[in-house]
C-alpha cells in the first residue's frame, strides 16, 4: 500500500521498515526516560508522617507521552521515506477523533492538557505529511516561507497604509461595533486598553529590533532600559512635579545614557558573552531597584505617578482649582474612556516614530554600517568603520526607544515596581522579534498580535504561554534561523527590475 | 630609532640600503610577531614601492597573512616599524594605529583569504558601506540625514556613481542587486577587490586574490590589478600562491619562509635564487629543478636568459 | 575569626556545588564554542529528579534512621545522573545540533528558548511553589567555640558534599585526560573538520559532552536538595548564571579552571553575604562576571585566544 502512493517520489525505493521502527522505538524510550521521573511523579507540599514529601503518580500521562512521541516519530519517519498520503489521512483521522473527544469529553482518558497536546501533535504530523505530499518535490518549507515573507514585503506599500488607517480608526471602530451589535455607540474601554498593551509591545519589539535585527547584537537585558525609562519618568514627575511632555524626552535621554554607560565596556565582547552580560545588567538593575528603597521605593515600587494630560488639560471629572479638564475644554460629558483613547493615540504615535526612525536609518550610512557589522565585523574594520562607536549608537538608540516606552508605561499604570521588569519581559520582547523575523517591521507587528493577544483571548492557556514561546523559539530557529518572516530587501537598487538572487 | 620619520632612514635600515627603485610607499622595518612561544614573523624588513605591485610569496605557514594582519592593525606587532608614505607627502606609523584608523586615515585597504563580504546585503550596498566615512560626514553624522537636511542625497548619488564605476571595472553591473552571498565564487573575489577600492586606498593589500579562480578568471584578475596600478596609481601588496599571477604581474617579489625573509628582488632575480628554490623543494642538494616543479614556479626553460 | 572560619567552610561547600555546574558550561563551550543557556535548567531538573528519588527512597524506608543512608543516596544519585543525562542529550539533539553552522545568533536564541521551555515545563508538571524535604544527613562536628557561644561547625553533610564532589571531579578529569573519549573531545575542540577526517565521530563526541555535563549537574542538584532542603523551578536561572561566572572566572574551556572558579565564587558569595550584604550578593557575582569578561576574558587559567582573521 505504501509504494502505490509514493508515486510522486522520483525514485521509488522500498520503505526501510526496520530502520524506521528502530528509530521510533529509541525515541520512544528516550521519551520514557524524560517523562518517567518528571511527569510520572508529582511532588506535593504535603508530607508523610516521617517527613518525606508525598508523591502523586501520573503514569497514564507518561504512557500517553511515550505512545504519542513513538507514533509521531514513526509517522514523520514514514513521511521521510516517501509514505505520505496514508500518513496524512491517518494523522487527520486521529486529529479529528481526539479533537471530537476533547470537545465532547466522551472518553475522559487523560486530563485536558495532555489531550490538547495530543491534538496539537496530531495536527503537526498531519500538516507535515500533507505538505510533503502535495508540495512539489525539491522545495523546502523554508523556501516557501521566504516567498511569503518577500511577498509581504512587496505588498507592504498596500498593507502598511491600510494597517495605519485601521490603527487610527480602531477606537471608533469598537464604538461602531457596539452600535452594530444593537447597543449605543460607545468606545470599548477594554478593547482600546488591549490595543494600548499591544502597541506597547510593538514599540518595544521595534526598539529591540534595532539592536538585534539590524546590529546583530543579542541584547537579553532590554527590559533594563524599559525600567530606566519608567523609573526616570516616575522619579522626575514625583520629585520635581514635571509634566509628561517634559519627562518623556528626558526619560529617553537617561535611558540612552544608561545604554552608553553599560554598553561602553561590554560592546567589544561578542556573541554569547555579550548576551550574558546584558542579561546580567538587566538583573543588576532590577536588584538595585528592589533594594535601594529610599530612592526607588523598593519592592513596593512608586505609586501616584501623575497621569498624562491633554497638553496641560487633565482627564479628571473634577479638576483642581484653576484648571480646565479635557471634557470641559471640548464641552463633553466626562467619560473615563477619554484618557484611554488619548493613551492609545499616544503610544501609536510613539510606536510610529520608532518605526519611521528604523525605516529612515536603514537608508543612512549609520544604519547600513549596523547591518554590515551584523554581517561581518572584521570586514567593517578593514573598511575604516569604527566598530565600537557604531555599536554604541545602536545600543543607545535602542535604549532610548526602550526608555520612551518605559515612561509611557509609567504614566499609563500610574505605578511602577521592579516586578514589571523581570527577565521574562526581556524574553517576551525577544520572542516577538524572533517570531516576526529579525529586521522585519511588519513581521514584528504580526508576532506581537500573536504573542500578546492570543493569551489574552484564551485565558485558560495562559499557563502554557511561556512554555509555548520557549518551544516556539527553538522550533523557529531550527526551521528559519533568521526568524519566521525574515526577509531583507536591499535599501538601494541599481537595476530597478533586479531580483534578490 | 622609533622616533625617526621614514624619510630620514639611517644606515641601519636593511631594506633601504639597497632600495633604488621608485619612491617607497610602505616601509617595513624589523617586523616581528610572536604568539606565546611561536614566532610567526621574525625580523622582516622590506619596502613596497609607489605604483608598484609587490608580491609576498612563501610556503604555507611562512607568516604572509600575519604580515598582512600586522599591517592592517588586526595584530599589534611585537616589534618593528611599519611606515606608510603617501605620494602627497603624508606619512603614518601603522603599528601605532587601531585597525579601523589604518583603513580610514592611512588608507590601507585589504581583502581576506576566506572572503569576507556582507553576504545578506546587496552587491551595491557592499560598495556603499565601503564609502561609510565620507557618507557619514555628508549625513551630518546621521542627525541631519534623519531629517533630510544637508547634502546627503547628493553624496549618496556620488557614492552610487563610484560604486557603478567599480562594478563596471570588475564586470558585476548586471548583478548589482544580488545578495553578495549568492554570487559565484569568482565574482565574490572581484567584489571584495572593488569594495576595497571604493575606500580610495593608497595601498591595496590582497590576500590570495587568485585562489579558487579558473584560468580565465585568473587572467582577468591580472588585467584588473595591472589597471589598478597603472590607471588608479595605487600600490598593490599581494599574497599569492599562483605563480603565474606572481611572475606575470608583480614588479617586486618578497619571499618568506618560516617567518623570515629569504629573498627580495625582481621576479627574475627571485625565481633564480637558490635559497628560494630550496625553500620550495626542501633541503635538497641538487639545484636542478624537476620540470613539473619548474613549471609550478613559472620558470620557463629559457627563464635564465630573460 | 570564628565567623571567618565558618564562612570558609560554607564557601567551600558552595564552591563544590558551583564547580559541578560550571564544568557543564566549560565543557560545552570548549567543544562547540557556545554558552549552553539551558544548562542551569538542566541542573534544576536534576534537583527535581533527586528530590523525587529521595522521596521514593524515604517512603519505602530506604532512607530511614538506620545505616544505609549513604548507600541509598548514592543509588538515588546514580539514577538522577542517568535520567538527567537523557535530558542533556535531548537538549543537544533538539535545540543545538540542527543549528551547527547556522546564522550566528541562532543557536543562542535556541538555547534561550530551550531554557524558557524547560523552566515552564517543570513549573507545569511539578508546580510553582518551592518543594521541600526534611534533612537526610544530620549531625556535625563543633570545631571552635567563641566566648559568646558562637560555634564553628562542620556538618557531616558538608563533608559528604565535598567528598563526593572531589571524587567525581577526579573521575571526570581522568576520563578527559586519559581516555580515547577525552582525546576525541580535545580533538573536536581544536578542529572539528580535521577530527572528523581522522575518524572521530564528532556528533557523538558532542553528545557525550552534553551527557557528562548534565550528569554532573544532577550531582549538584542532589546536593542542593540535601543542603538547602528546598528547590523550585526558577533555581536554574540564578545558579546557572553564577556557575557560568565561575566558568568564565576560571577560564572558559578549562576544566581545572571551572573547579577553581566555582570555589572562588562560592567563597566570594559566602563572605559577601556574611560581611557586606545579602541583598546585593547576586549583583556582586554579576559584577565579577562583567569585570572578568572585560579585563581578563581568558579567565585565570584559560589560554589566550588569537583572533582568526
Amino acid at each position: 500500500m505504501a509504494t502505490a502512493t509514493a508515486a510522486s517520489v522520483p525514485v521509488t525505493r522500498p520503505v526501510n521498515w526496520i530502520g524506521v521502527l528502530k528509530d521510533a522505538v529509541i525515541i520512544g524510550l528516550v521519551t520514557l526516560a524524560l517523562a518517567l521521573p518528571m511527569v510520572g511523579f508529582e511532588t506535593t507540599s504535603s508530607t508523610t508522617e516521617r517527613g518525606w514529601p508525598l508523591l502523586n503518580t501520573r503514569f497514564a500521562d507518561v504512557a500517553a507521552a511515550v505512545i504519542a512521541v513513538f507514533l509521531g516519530r514513526l509517522a514523520l519517519n514514514l513521511v521521510r521515506e516517501g509514505v505520505r498520503a496514508p500518513v496524512a489521512f491517518m494523522a487527520w483521522a486521529v486529529f479529528a477523533l481526539l479533537l471530537a473527544n476533547l470537545i465532547t469529553e466522551t472518553v475522559p482518558v487523560w486530563n485536558e492538557a495532555v489531550e490538547t497536546l495530543l491534538v496539537i501533535g496530531a495536527f503537526v504530523v498531519g500538516f507535515v505529511a500533507t505538505w510533503r505530499w502535495l508540495s512539489p518535490e525539491g522545495t523546502t518549507s523554508s523556501e516557501v516561507m521566504d516567498d511569503v515573507a518577500a511577498g509581504l514585503q512587496r505588498w507592504n506599500r498596500v498593507i502598511a497604509p491600510i494597517g495605519l488607517l485601521l490603527a487610527l480608526a480602531f477606537p471608533w471602530l469598537t464604538g461602531l461595533y457596539a452600535l452594530a451589535t444593537g447597543g449605543e455607540f460607545a468606545i470599548s474601554r477594554n478593547a482600546v486598553d488591549l490595543g494600548v498593551l499591544l502597541l506597547t509591545y510593538v514599540m518595544l519589539g521595534w526598539g529591540l529590533n534595532i539592536i538585534v535585527g539590524l546590529a546583530g547584537l543579542l541584547d537579553l537585558g532590554y527590559v533594563a532600559f524599559y525600567a530606566v525609562g519608567a523609573y526616570s519618568y516616575a522619579l522626575l514627575a514625583l520629585n520635581f512635579g514635571w509634566g509628561f511632555w517634559a519627562c518623556l524626552p528626558l526619560a529617553g535621554v537617561l535611558a540612552a545614557l544608561a545604554g552608553i554607560v553599560l554598553g561602553f565596556p561590554v560592546l567589544r565582547l561578542h556573541g554569547d558573552y555579550f548576551a550574558i552580560v546584558t542579561l546580567g545588567f538587566g538583573e543588576i538593575i532590577r536588584v538595585v531597584l528592589t533594594n535601594w528603597s529610599s530612592f526607588t521605593g523598593g519592592p513596593n515600587g512608586l505609586s501616584g505617578i501623575p497621569r498624562p494630560t491633554f497638553f496641560g488639560f487633565p482627564f479628571e471629572r473634577n479638576p483642581a482649582e484653576g484648571e480646565t479638564a479635557f471634557h470641559q475644554l471640548f464641552g463633553l460629558e466626562f467619560e473615563g474612556v477619554h484618557r484611554v483613547v488619548f493613551l492609545y493615540y499616544l503610544i501609536l504615535l510613539l510606536a510610529l516614530i520608532t518605526n519611521l526612525f528604523t525605516m529612515r536609518i536603514r537608508r543612512l550610512p549609520l544604519g547600513r554600517a549596523w547591518e554590515a557589522l551584523r554581517e561581518d565585523e572584521i570586514a567593517c574594520r578593514s573598511l575604516g568603520i569604527n566598530p565600537r562607536n557604531t555599536k554604541l549608537t545602536a545600543f543607545a538608540v535602542a535604549a532610548m526607544f526602550g526608555g520612551f516606552a518605559g515612561s509611557f508605561f509609567a504614566t499609563r499604570q500610574g505605578f511602577v515596581s521592579p516586578e514589571s521588569f523581570t527577565f521574562i519581559e526581556s524574553a517576551l520582547i525577544l520572542a516577538i522579534v524572533v517570531l516576526g523575523g529579525m529586521g522585519s517591521q511588519l513581521g514584528i507587528v504580526l508576532a506581537a498580535v500573536l504573542v500578546i493577544l492570543l493569551p489574552e483571548w484564551f485565558r485558560e492557556l495562559d499557563q502554557y504561554r511561556m512554555l509555548a514561546f520557549g518551544v516556539g523559539m527553538v522550533l523557529i530557529m531550527v526551521w528559519r534561523p533568521r526568524g519566521l518572516l525574515a526577509h531583507r530587501a536591499p535599501t538601494l537598487r541599481l537595476n530597478s527590475a533586479g531580483g534578490g538572487r | 630609532m622609533s622616533g625617526d620619520l621614514p624619510a630620514e632612514r639611517g644606515p641601519t635600515d636593511p631594506a633601504a640600503a639597497t632600495w633604488d627603485r621608485v619612491p617607497p610607499l610602505l616601509t617595513v622595518e624589523h617586523l616581528t610577531m610572536r604568539f606565546g612561544g611561536l614566532t610567526a614573523v621574525d625580523d622582516v624588513s622590506f619596502i613596497a614601492g609607489q605604483r608598484e605591485i609587490t608580491a609576498i610569496i612563501g610556503p604555507n605557514g611562512a607568516g604572509k597573512t600575519t604580515v598582512f594582519n600586522c599591517l592592517t592593525g588586526f595584530y599589534r606587532p611585537t616589534a618593528g616599524r611599519l611606515s606608510l608614505e603617501r605620494g602627497d607627502g603624508t606619512h603614518y606609523l601603522l603599528e601605532r594605529m587601531e585597525g579601523f584608523r589604518i583603513a580610514r586615515e592611512a588608507r590601507v585597504a585589504r581583502t581576506f583569504q576566506n572572503i569576507r563580504l556582507f553576504p545578506q546585503m546587496s552587491v551595491l550596498e557592499n560598495l556603499i558601506v565601503a564609502q561609510h566615512n565620507k557618507l557619514m560626514l555628508a549625513s551630518g553624522y546621521t542627525v541631519l540625514g534623519l531629517f533630510g537636511i544637508g547634502g546627503y542625497r547628493e553624496a549618496e548619488r556620488a557614492a552610487v556613481e563610484k560604486a557603478k564605476f567599480w562594478l563596471d571595472r570588475v564586470g558585476l553591473t548586471a548583478r548589482a542587486d544580488w545578495d553578495a552571498g549568492n554570487l559565484p565564487y569568482g565574482d565574490q573575489r572581484r567584489l571584495e577587490i572593488a569594495r576595497a577600492m571604493c575606500t580610495e586606498p593608497a595601498l591595496l593589500c590582497l590576500d590570495e586574490p587568485a585562489a579558487g579562480l579558473n584560468p580565465r578568471e585568473s587572467l582577468e584578475l591580472n588585467q584588473l590589478l595591472l589597471s589598478i596600478r597603472d590607471d588608479d596609481g595605487v600600490g598593490v601588496l599581494l599574497i599569492e600562491h599562483d605563480m603565474s599571477v606572481v611572475m606575470g604581474i608583480s614588479d617586486h617579489v618578497i619571499v618568506l619562509d618560516y617567518g623570515r625573509k629569504i629573498a627580495d628582488g625582481t621576479p627574475v632575480e627571485v625565481r633564480n635564487d637558490p635559497t628560494v628554490i630550496r625553500a620550495y623543494l626542501g633541503e635538497e642538494e641538487s639545484d636542478e629543478l624537476p620540470p613539473e616543479v619548474a613549471a609550478d614556479l613559472g620558470i620557463a626553460p629559457d627563464a635564465g636568459t630573460q | 575569626m570564628e565567623n571567618f572560619v565558618q564562612q570558609l567552610i560554607n564557601g567551600t561547600t558552595l564552591g563544590a556545588f558551583f564547580g559541578l555546574v560550571a564544568i557543564g558550561y566549560t565543557m560545552v563551550y570548549g567543544i562547540i564554542g557556545m554558552i549552553n543557556f539551558a544548562h542551569g535548567d538542566i541542573y534544576m531538573i536534576g534537583s527535581f529528579t533527586a528530590l523525587i528519588g529521595m522521596a521514593l527512597a524515604g517512603a519505602t524506608g530506604l532512607l530511614g534512621d538506620t545505616g544505609g543512608v549513604i548507600l541509598a543516596l548514592l543509588v538515588v544519585l546514580a539514577l538522577s545522573m542517568a535520567f538527567n543525562a537523557v535530558y542533556g542529550w535531548s537538549v543537544e539533539r533538539i535545540a543545538y545540533r540542527p543549528l551547527r553552522g547556522s546564522f550566528r545568533l541562532a543557536p543562542l536564541i535556541s538555547a534561550i528558548g530551550m531554557s524558557i521551555a524547560l523552566q515552564n515545563y517543570v513549573q507545569l508538571v511539578q508546580g510553582a511553589r518551592p518543594r521541600t524535604i526534611r534533612p537526610v544527613i544530620e549531625g556535625n562536628i563543633v570545631l571552635m567555640t567563641r566566648s559568646d557561644g558562637f560555634t564553628v561547625v562542620l556538618s557531616y553533610l558538608q563533608i559528604f558534599i565535598v567528598l563526593v564532589t572531589v571524587a567525581l571531579m577526579a573521575v571526570f578529569t581522568l576520563i578527559i585526560t586519559r581516555t580515547a573519549l577525552g582525546r576525541a573531545q580535545r580533538a573536536c575542540e581544536q578542529d572539528k573538520t580535521m577530527a572528523a577526517l581522522l575518524g572521530v565521530n564528532v556528533d557523538r563526541t558532542i553528545s557525550i559532552t552534553f551527557v557528562m555535563g548534565a550528569a554532573l549537574a544532577a550531582v549538584a542538584g542532589l546536593m542542593a536538595v540535601l543542603y538547602y532542603g528546598a528547590i523550585d523551578f526558577y533555581d536554574g536561572f540564578i545558579i546557572g548564571v553564577k556557575a557560568f561566572t565561575a566558568a568564565v572566572l576560571g577560564g572558559i574551556g578549562s576544566l581545572p579552571g571551572a573547579m577553581l572558579g566555582g570555589l572562588l565564587i562560592g567563597l566570594i558569595e559566602a563572605f559577601w553575604s556574611a560581611y557586606v550584604s545579602t541583598e546585593y550578593k547576586d549583583v556582586a557575582v554579576f559584577s565579577i562576571l562583567v569585570g572578568v569578561l572585560i579585563f581578563r576574558p581568558t579567565g585565570l587559567l584559560g589560554k589566550p585566544q588569537i583572533e582568526k582573521v
